[in-house]
């Protein structure tokens, strides 16, 4: 009988280690001077160098470097005086030269930390995840698998390749090994990779999109007895794509790792593959011999030895820590909880702290980002980011309203005239002549109109029946094109009516 | 006219008495005729040739400016990549790939309207020293066809030598440009690591490979060094500095108070008689023209043909993994269901030769784990003391002298069996690439027991070249006029090609 | 005298990627004594204290700005395939991990 999840970590104690593999976002290759566009027509993007046709020499990309480091200082990191490329050597199709230019052991940045907090049943805990290192490398090719019943890799009659995303710069993030994280090993995993791409996403150094691969997870578990003193056999999982999938990959594990254990079996040491649909690991092809990679300085390329003051220029330029502003943010916008979350969700943080910088009231800022502006860009089919109306643009509609000049409802079909291109706020105001009906006089004349045309549900309100003044509030804003404010028609109208 | 020299040549062309598609015919037709006996060059690129002097004789008719070797024709070691020309690097395994681009080197003699007239035999990715290595067959030294030009760049050396081309272009790992310049009579310089663009240029190491110059005089050698150095973004590892004034010191050949040093480890003992005394009879030539002969003390050269053959085959492993059949080149063994893996072995295994295999398994062997530190690692710290012997013997000499090769040319068969005796010829060049400085050979007569030509080394410190032409110069014009006339003119005439 | 077996002959022959037969493997093995031997004298000198030197020249932060360059046309790119589809190179089946 296998242990369920409470039994294993009853026993066991689970000891992580993370790899985070990160797609940097620049324009050109890590080596070359190709473009980076995700999804381009094949082969589309390659050159001598980064096929590895004879004679071709890398260049490092500068950007690269700089993005590393900022990746570095980000998680809080030291960073080498003095570092150097590695060639990593094994055959693999989608690798042109047949070697990796990597880092081996002198990395770029080391000895970081990230601090990541989960919610417990004894309330909220942080965990510190140690970081060993982060280090610059390239990306491989893709293949295609041809022929075969299930187009994966085995049984495939033949593969092909496109060499486009071949040398995209990729960061390796690595952590110490990770204990003391018991039952919540997997949550923990989760927040450390949802932290890092907070992180890397603020740093704005990458897509951080794990579905297109920008971002990739592998996750290495272990169980060691509650007593033991020494650590367990790992399994290192890869294709981790999704933040859920780091939870459930990690889990899995905890559990196939225990039931062999119960059984008096011996973990292999093996790198195995998550599956999507079903939430379990499958082992990779078992290779005959360790690999042995060779590595050594690349010859083709000169050590980086970033300048002391520069890196400090660097330091300056970070933001501040994503978990940290959303603490401040939420308390200095008294944000509810599931507010803030949905904005969290929605992305829409960045957006709505430029319009309160602006001058917007953080709650009004908030309802038309979430509300009217969020519908629209649904309804469009483009992100919150994409649609054109700027935080300048509703934070000039909040003070409109404010000012007495827009009436909600008024104010939402001058968004529509923003995004469909007609100018700021003011300018769709005055093209479409939107504007309040303030004048009494007007009102007054529209009110007697409707309530000599209703006689009956004026008669009712005259006798304190208040509910049937709706009718009426409705019909005169229909008279005044619905440019009154309603508010105002009420107390006009009541005041007419005698309450 | 095919036996002036170059500088005779392009004065001629510039007086309009002969026109560069004349003087490209001219060498075409000498290559038909000698060259069924030489064997140096893989490919002619008869269309090419004459379309490229075609479109320098235009230009000088339309009064353009014209670089000083516009419309002389150059024989290029197929080593270097060329756009749309077969370039193989004397591999099987690249037999019939034309690249979709030009190496620097390439670009930089088109645009000064240099004609290449074919690509050159050569040890297969420059691995020998006699160019027998070639996937194609040997090439046949003009002074005596059955012996050896030497190599790697034997075909280059050999086109020169046999009035095929005035001019050459050669790469030099170990020796591949000195040593048979040496063994066929002629002038040929490795400039200082990095004063020649490696992109394009196919890599065997990285750290050692240098494209250079060949020439029948000092100074033809010097205006093609300038045309061939300077900065390139491309390689990470060109100096950015200006070309020293090579054509200047060759036109001010002088070596009066020059202090010259002779190296105490490259003499004596396995150096051939009549190699010895052409190389002491230079020492005095040098010292009546009021150069001061010292001796200098490099310890550590002892060690340098073995931190050679280490560091070299350990970079080849890596740098010819790219040759695995996937992308270009020669694929065999693709049938019944073959796998890419075994796809891979059987092409590097059809498409390599036995050198080739032999340092790629030595190279793989000193780079794996267990054996680095002993091997690569230990063959590093050796470059170190090298490159300290050079700095000291420095301090106290100009520039220091040697014989090129221990030997003159041997017969053709004599030492493929023995590739130890192969390697013992390449012990007077080698420290000059572990260094990274510059290094030329010049005529230094014939040895009287084969009356075969007897190379006299000079070397110069990093991006000092100008002392090599310096006194080179001074060295060729005494023994010239000893002679009266350069040591090429007293070269056998050709079956094909009366003179 | 240094030796290579012929079973790491075989080894190295395997991560080289290089197919040999029985004959070459052992004629690898019986030349490298020789080899090993003449490439073995860098263990003679104490090294100890000594800096490694991989690059001849003292070159550091060589790095070219972050700008996109013209990429081959896939034509061009797939000019020396030995085998191609849709604008991809064919390769055969690939044995190893996913």
């Amino acid at each position: 009988m296998a242990l369920n999840y409470d039994e294993v970590v009853a026993k066991y104690d689970p000891v992580l280690g993370l790899e985070v593999h990160v797609e940097l976002n620049t324009e050109s290759k890590m080596f070359c001077s190709c473009a980076t566009t995700f999804g381009a027509e094949p082969n589309t993007q390659t050159c001598p160098v980064c096929l590895a046709l004879p004679g071709a020499l890398p260049v490092v990309n500068a950007k690269a470097i700089e993005s590393t480091i900022k990746i570095g200082l980000a998680l809080n990191c030291s960073i080498a005086p003095y570092s150097r490329f590695a060639r990593k050597n094994y055959f693999y199709p989608d690798m042109p030269k047949n070697f990796q230019i990597s880092q081996y052991d002198e990395p770029i940045c080391f000895d970081g930390y990230v601090d990541v907090e989960i919610e417990t049943e004894e309330g909220p805990k942080q965990f510190r995840i140690e970081v060993e290192r982060v280090h610059m490398e390239e990306d491989t090719g893709k293949s295609l698998h041809v022929g075969g019943a299930t187009g994966r890799i085995h049984g495939a009659d033949y593969s092909l390749l496109d060499y486009n995303r071949a040398g995209i710069p990729l960061v390796e993030i690595v952590t110490k090994i990770v204990p003391g994280t018991g039952k919540y090993a997997p949550e923990v995993a989760k927040a450390y990779v949802a932290e890092l791409r907070d992180i890397l996403r603020g740093l704005g150094v990458s897509d951080v999109k794990m579905e297109q691969g920008s971002l990739r997870c592998d996750a290495n578990v272990s169980l060691m007895l509650k007593d033991a003193t020494e650590l367990g056999t790992r399994s290192e999982t890869k294709n981790v794509n999704s933040l859920r999938s780091v939870e459930r990959a990690i889990r899995g594990e905890m559990l196939r790792h225990a039931e062999i254990l119960e059984t008096g079996g011996k973990v292999k040491q093996e790198t195995r593959h998550f599956q999507e649909d079903t939430g379990l690991t499958r082992s990779g092809r078992s290779k005959e011999q360790a690999e042995d990679y060779r590595y050594f300085p690349d010859p083709d390329l000169v050590p980086v030895k970033p300048d002391a003051a520069w890196i400090e220029t660097l330091r300056a330029t970070l933001p501040e820590r994503p978990s940290i502003r959303r603490k401040r943010l939420k308390e200095q916008w008294a944000v509810p909880d599931k507010e803030f979350e949905a904005m969290v969700n929605a992305d829409v943080l960045d957006i709505v702290e430029q319009t309160v910088l602006l001058g917007a009231d953080p709650t009004k800022a908030r309802t038309w980002w979430l509300g009217e502006v969020s519908r629209i860009a649904n309804d469009k089919g483009v992100s919150i980011t994409e649609i054109s109306i700027t935080p300048a643009d509703v934070a000039e509609l909040i003070n409109l309203v404010a000012s007495g000049e827009l009436t909600d409802k008024l104010a939402r079909q001058v968004v529509e005239g923003v995004i469909a291109g007609e100018g700021s706020p003011s300018e769709v105001v005055a093209k479409r002549g939107i504007k309040v009906v303030n004048d009494d006089g007007a009102l007054m004349a529209a009110i007697e109109k409707v309530c000599a045309a209703q006689a009956d549900t004026a008669e009712k309100v005259r006798g304190g029946h208040l509910p049937a003044a709706g009718a009426l509030i409705g019909a005169v804003m229909k008279e005044t094109a619905g440019q009154a404010d309603a508010a105002k028609v009420r107390e006009l109208l009541l005041k007419y009516l005698g309450q | 006219m095919i036996y002036k020299n170059a500088t005779e040549m392009a004065a001629a062309l510039a007086a309009k008495e002969i026109s560069s598609v004349e003087l490209t015919q001219s060498h075409l037709n000498r290559i038909g005729a000698v060259d069924g006996d030489v064997k140096a060059f893989l490919h002619v690129d008869t269309e090419g040739a004459l379309a490229q002097a075609a479109a320098v004789d235009a230009d000088r008719a339309a009064g353009k400016a014209l670089s000083p070797l516009a419309g002389v024709p150059l024989a290029l070691k197929d080593v270097l990549a060329q756009k749309g020309v077969p370039t193989t690097a004397g591999s099987k395994i690249l037999q019939g790939w034309k690249p979709p681009y030009d190496s620097t080197v390439v670009s930089k003699l088109k645009n000064a309207g240099v004609v290449i007239l074919g690509k050159t035999n050569m040890d297969e990715f420059a691995m020998g020293s006699s160019t027998e290595n070639s996937g194609y067959g040997p090439t046949f030294n003009p002074w005596d066809l059955t012996r050896t030009p030497g190599g790697s760049s034997g075909g280059s050396a050999a086109a020169v030598s046999a009035f095929e081309a005035p001019l050459a272009i050669g790469s030099d790992t170990g020796g591949s440009i000195r040593q048979p310049a040496a063994l066929t009579g002629i002038v040929g310089v490795r400039p200082t690591y990095g004063a020649v663009s490696r992109y394009g240029l196919i890599a065997y190491s990285s750290s050692l490979d240098q494209a250079g110059p060949f020439g029948r005089t000092v100074l033809d050698t010097a205006m093609l060094h300038e045309i061939i150095a300077g900065y390139d973004p491309h390689d990470a590892t060109s100096i950015n500095a200006s070309v020293p004034s090579v054509v200047a010191a060759a036109k001010n050949g002088d070596v009066k108070g020059m202090k010259i040093g002779v190296i105490k480890q490259l003499q004596g003992e396995g150096y051939q008689k009549g190699v010895q005394t052409r190389f002491t009879e230079s020492l005095d030539l040098l010292a009546s023209l009021g150069a001061e002969i010292v001796e200098v003390d490099c310890p550590s050269f002892e060690f340098a043909l073995a931190a050679y053959y280490l560091i070299a085959p350990s970079e080849c492993s890596s740098n010819l993994a790219r040759f695995d059949a996937m992308r270009y080149g020669l694929r065999t063994g693709d049938e019944g269901g073959a796998s890419a893996e075994a796809v891979m072995a059987s092409t590097r295994d059809a498409g390599f030769g036995r050198e080739v295999k032999r340092r790629i398994i030595l190279g793989t062997y000193a780079l794996s784990s267990g054996y680095y530190d002993a091997y690569y690692g230990s063959a590093q710290k050796i470059r170190t003391l090298i490159i300290q012997d050079y700095a000291k013997a420095f301090t106290q000499a100009d520039v220091l002298v040697s014989p090129t090769a221990p030997t003159t040319a041997y017969k053709i068969g004599e030492k493929v069996d023995d590739p130890m005796a192969m390697y013992l010829g390449d012990v007077a060049t080698i420290p000059v690439n572990l260094a990274g400085i510059c290094g030329m050979s010049l005529p230094a007569g014939l040895a009287e027991e084969d009356n075969l030509p007897v190379g006299f080394q000079i070397m110069a410190p990093a991006m000092q070249d100008q002392r090599l032409y310096q006194a080179g110069a001074a060295l060729e014009a005494a023994l010239s006029s000893k002679w009266g006339g350069t040591l090429i003119t007293k070269a056998p005439a050709l079956a094909g090609g009366a003179r | 005298m240094s030796t290579l077996s012929r079973d790491e002959v075989a080894k190295l022959a395997g991560l080289a990627r290089i197919e040999m037969t029985e004959a070459e493997m052992v004629d690898l093995s019986s030349q490298f004594g020789t080899i090993l031997d003449a490439v073995a004298r860098v263990q003679e000198l104490d090294l100890i204290g000594v800096k490694a030197t991989s690059h001849p020249q003292p070159l550091e932060n060589i790095a070219r700005p972050d700008v996109v360059q013209p990429s081959l046309t896939p034509d061009e790119a797939l000019s020396g395939a030995p085998a191609q589809e849709e604008q991809r190179f064919r390769v055969p089946q690939i044995l190893g991990e996913e």
